[in-house]
C-alpha cells in the first residue's frame, strides 16, 4: 500500500487544463523526484496534496485511505508539509519561533497560557544537533540566514513535527553548489527517518542523485516513473519533452 | 552586486557570523533615541530652569500618558504591516461622546463601558473592511480619519462640551505614590501589551503576519482573527487616551487628537517600528512618545515656534529611519 497515492486528478482554471489525469503514489521512506517542463503542472498537483486545491475529479488517499483536504492546516494535521521555495518563513522570527509557529507550546502564567520559550530553545537545539545542521539556533531572527539554512529550518520543522509525506517545491532552485549538498543531504535524512519525500526539480544531475524513483510530467499528466539507477538525463529529457510509451513500443 | 560572505556555508565560520550579526541586532536603535532624548533632557535643564522642576516633569509625564497610549494601540496593526490613521479621530469622537454622556448625568460607570464598546466597534468595522473586504489598511483608516472627526463635529454642532461632574478630573489630577494616575495606567496598559507582544500566542503571530502573511496562513494561523484583533487594540486605546483628555481638561473637545495619528506612528517607528511590519516593541514606543513630548515641551519652554518644531520632528524620523536602515542591512550581510 502507498502512503500517499494521487490517482487521476483533473484541474482546470477557466478554459485551460492544467491538469488531465495525474496518477502518482509515493512510498514511505523514499525520495521520489518530480520533473517535467516548465508549466507542466507539477506545482499544480503537488498544490493537492498540500490543501491548497480542490481537484475537479480524481482522488487521494493516504495509507490507503481516501482524503480531501480543506485547507493546509488540514493537510499539515494529516501529517503532510510542503515547503515552498518563496514563503517558507517568518522572517521576524527566531529559528525555534519558525519550527514552532502555529503549533507552539504553552505553559500557564497566572492562568494565562503564555509561549513556553524555554521548551521552544531547547527542543530547538535538539533539533538540530540531530540534523548535523550548521544553523546557529540562537541567531535572533531568521532574517540573517542564507538560502540553504532557511530551508534546512524548513526542513527541520517537518521532521520535528513527524511529517508522514514532506513536499519540496524547487528547493534548490536559489542556492549555491555546496547549499544543494546540504539540502540533497537532509532530504535523504528525511527518508532515512521514513519520511516520504516529493522533490520537484529541474536540475537533473541533482535529481539522479537525490532521487529513488523519478516521474516525469508532461502538459498535465505523469507520463513516466522509473528507478533513479535504471534512467539516466537522456532518458528523463525525451519523456519531458513529449516522447511517448506508445513510441517507446514502436522503437 | 554586494558579496555576502555570510551566505557562504563554511561551518563554524557561518554560525560565528550569524552569532555576531545577532549580537549587532541586540543593540537595537531604541537604544541610540533613548540616549538622544536623554542628551535632549540634560539640554534643556542647562538651558531652562524651569524644565527639570517638579511641575514641569509631572506635567510631561501627564501629557506623555496620552500620546503613548494610541502610540500603542498603533503599533498593534503596524506589525501586522498595516496601519492605522483613524487613531485621533476615533479619539475624538469617543472622548466628545463620553463627555455628552457624562453631561446628559449618566454616571460614569455606564458612560465608560459605552465608550469602551463604541471604541471595540469601530475596530471592528475597520479590521473587517481591511481583512474581509481587501481594501488597504492606509485606504480604509484614512476614510476613517476624515469620517469620524465628522461624525465629531456632527454630534457637537464643533462645539465644546462642558459641564463634567467634579469627579471626573480624579484621574487627571491625582497621584499614586507621587506619580500622576494618568501615567500609571499607561504603564498598565504598556504592561499588558508588551506581555501580548512578547509572551502570548497573539503576539508571536502578529509578528509572523508582518513579515509574511501567507506563509503564516499556510501554518493555520487565523489571519482574519489576528487583524480584527489588532485593529479593536488600536480602537480601543484611542478610546482610552479619548477619554482621558477629556478627564484632563474637563471638557469634551470635537479638536483632540488632530494629527494624533501621526504623532503614533512617528514614536513607533522613532521606537524601532518598521512600516514594512513585522518589527517594533512597546518599550520603543514608550521611548519614541517620550522623545516627541520632550521636543514639544522643550520647544514650548524656549518659545521656538511650533513651525520648527515641526520641522524638528520631521528631521528626526527621517535621521531615525535612516540609522536603522544601514542597520538592518548590515545585519543581513549586504555591504
Ligand atoms: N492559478 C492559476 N490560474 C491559471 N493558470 C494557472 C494557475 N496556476 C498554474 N496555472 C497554469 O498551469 C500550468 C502549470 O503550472 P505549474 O505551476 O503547475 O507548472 P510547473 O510544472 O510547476 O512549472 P515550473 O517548472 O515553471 O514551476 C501553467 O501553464 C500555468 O500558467
Ligand atoms: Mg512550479
Amino acid at each position: 500500500m502507498a502512503l500517499l497515492e494521487m490517482s487521476g486528478i483533473f484541474k482546470s482554471f477557466g478554459p485551460v487544463e492544467v491538469l488531465r489525469g495525474v496518477d502518482l503514489a509515493l512510498e514511505a521512506g523514499e525520495v521520489l523526484a518530480l520533473v517535467g517542463d516548465n508549466g507542466a503542472g507539477k506545482s499544480t498537483a503537488i498544490k493537492h496534496v498540500a490543501g491548497v486545491y480542490r481537484a475537479d475529479a480524481g482522488e487521494i488517499r493516504l495509507e490507503g485511505k481516501k482524503v480531501e483536504f480543506d485547507s493546509p492546516r488540514h493537510a499539515r494535521t494529516l501529517g503532510i508539509e510542503t515547503v515552498y521555495q518563496d514563503l517558507a518563513l517568518a522572517d521576524a522570527l527566531s529559528v525555534g519561533a519558525n519550527i514552532f509557529l502555529g503549533r507552539e507550546p504553552t505553559r500557564k502564567f497566572l492562568g494565562i497560557p503564555v509561549v513556553d520559550n524555554a521548551k521552544i530553545r531547547s527542543e530547538t537545539e535538539a533539533l538540530l544537533k540531530r540534523l548535523s545542521s550548521r544553523i546557529p539556533p540562537k541567531a535572533a531572527t531568521v532574517a540573517g540566514l542564507s538560502g540553504g539554512q532557511r530551508q534546512a529550518v524548513a526542513i527541520a520543522r517537518a521532521l520535528y513535527w513527524k511529517a508522514k509525506v514532506v513536499v519540496l517545491d524547487e528547493p534548490t532552485a536559489a542556492l549555491a553548489v555546496m547549499e544543494r549538498e546540504h539540502v540533497i543531504e537532509l532530504s535523504r535524512r528525511l527518508a532515512a527517518e521514513g519520511v516520504g519525500v516529493i522533490y520537484i526539480g529541474h536540475n537533473l544531475i541533482e535529481i539522479l542523485e537525490v532521487a529513488d524513483r523519478v516521474a516525469v510530467m508532461y502538459r498535465g499528466q505523469v507520463v513516466h516513473v522509473v528507478k533513479a539507477e535504471e534512467t539516466n538525463q537522456q532518458e528523463l529529457i525525451k519523456y519531458m519533452t513529449g516522447f511517448t510509451e506508445a513510441e517507446a513500443k514502436a522503437a | 552586486m554586494a558579496s555576502a560572505p555570510a551566505t557562504t556555508p563554511s561551518g563554524p565560520a557561518v554560525a560565528d557570523e550569524a552569532q555576531a550579526s545577532s549580537l549587532r541586532h541586540r543593540l537595537p536603535v531604541e537604544i541610540y533615541v533613548l540616549g538622544f532624548t536623554v542628551l535632549v533632557w540634560v539640554g534643556l535643564g542647562v538651558f531652562s530652569r524651569y524644565f527639570l522642576t517638579a511641575g514641569n516633569i509631572s506635567n510631561m509625564m501627564r501629557q506623555v500618558s496620552i500620546d503613548a497610549i494610541v502610540a500603542f494601540g498603533e503599533l498593534f496593526p503596524i506589525i501586522l504591516a498595516g496601519i492605522d490613521l483613524s487613531v485621533g479621530s476615533v479619539a475624538a469622537l469617543t472622548g466628545i461622546l463620553f463627555a455628552m454622556m457624562l453631561a446628559a448625568h449618566l454616571p460614569v460607570l455606564l458612560a465608560l463601558p459605552l465608550t469602551v464598546a463604541l471604541g471595540l466597534l469601530i475596530g471592528l468595522i475597520n479590521g473587517l473592511a481591511i481583512d474581509r473586504l481587501g481594501i488597504p489598511a492606509f485606504i480604509v483608516t484614512l476614510a476613517g480619519l476624515q469620517g469620524f472627526r465628522g461624525l465629531t463635529y456632527l454630534v457637537s454642532g464643533g462645539m465644546t462640551v462642558a459641564g463634567m461632574p467634579s469627579s471626573l478630573d480624579l484621574v487627571a489630577r491625582t497621584s499614586i505614590a507621587g506619580i500622576p494616575t494618568m501615567f500609571v495606567l499607561m504603564a498598565v496598559i504598556g504592561l499588558v501589551s508588551h506581555f501580548i507582544l512578547r509572551y502570548t500566542r497573539l503576539g508571536r503571530y502578529c509578528y509572523a503576519i508582518g513579515s509574511n502573511a501567507e506563509s503564516a496562513r499556510r501554518v493555520g494561523i487565523n489571519v482574519t482573527q489576528v487583524t480584527l484583533v489588532c485593529y479593536c487594540i488600536a480602537a480601543l486605546f484611542a478610546a482610552f487616551a479619548g477619554m482621558l483628555l477629556v478627564s484632563r481638561l474637563t471638557m469634551g473637545n470635537p479638536n483632540a487628537g488632530v494629527g494624533a495619528e501621526l504623532q503614533a506612528i512617528a514614536a513607533a517607528v522613532v521606537g524601532g517600528a518598521s512600516l514594512f511590519g513585522g518589527r517594533g516593541t512597546i518599550l520603543g514606543c514608550f521611548i519614541g512618545s517620550v522623545l516627541f513630548t520632550t521636543i514639544g515641551n522643550g520647544a514650548n519652554l524656549l518659545g521656538v515656534s511650533s513651525f520648527w518644531q515641526m520641522v524638528i520632528e520631521g528631521l528626526l524620523i527621517a535621521l531615525v529611519v535612516y540609522v536603522d536602515n544601514i542597520q538592518k542591512k548590515r545585519q543581513a550581510g549586504v555591504r
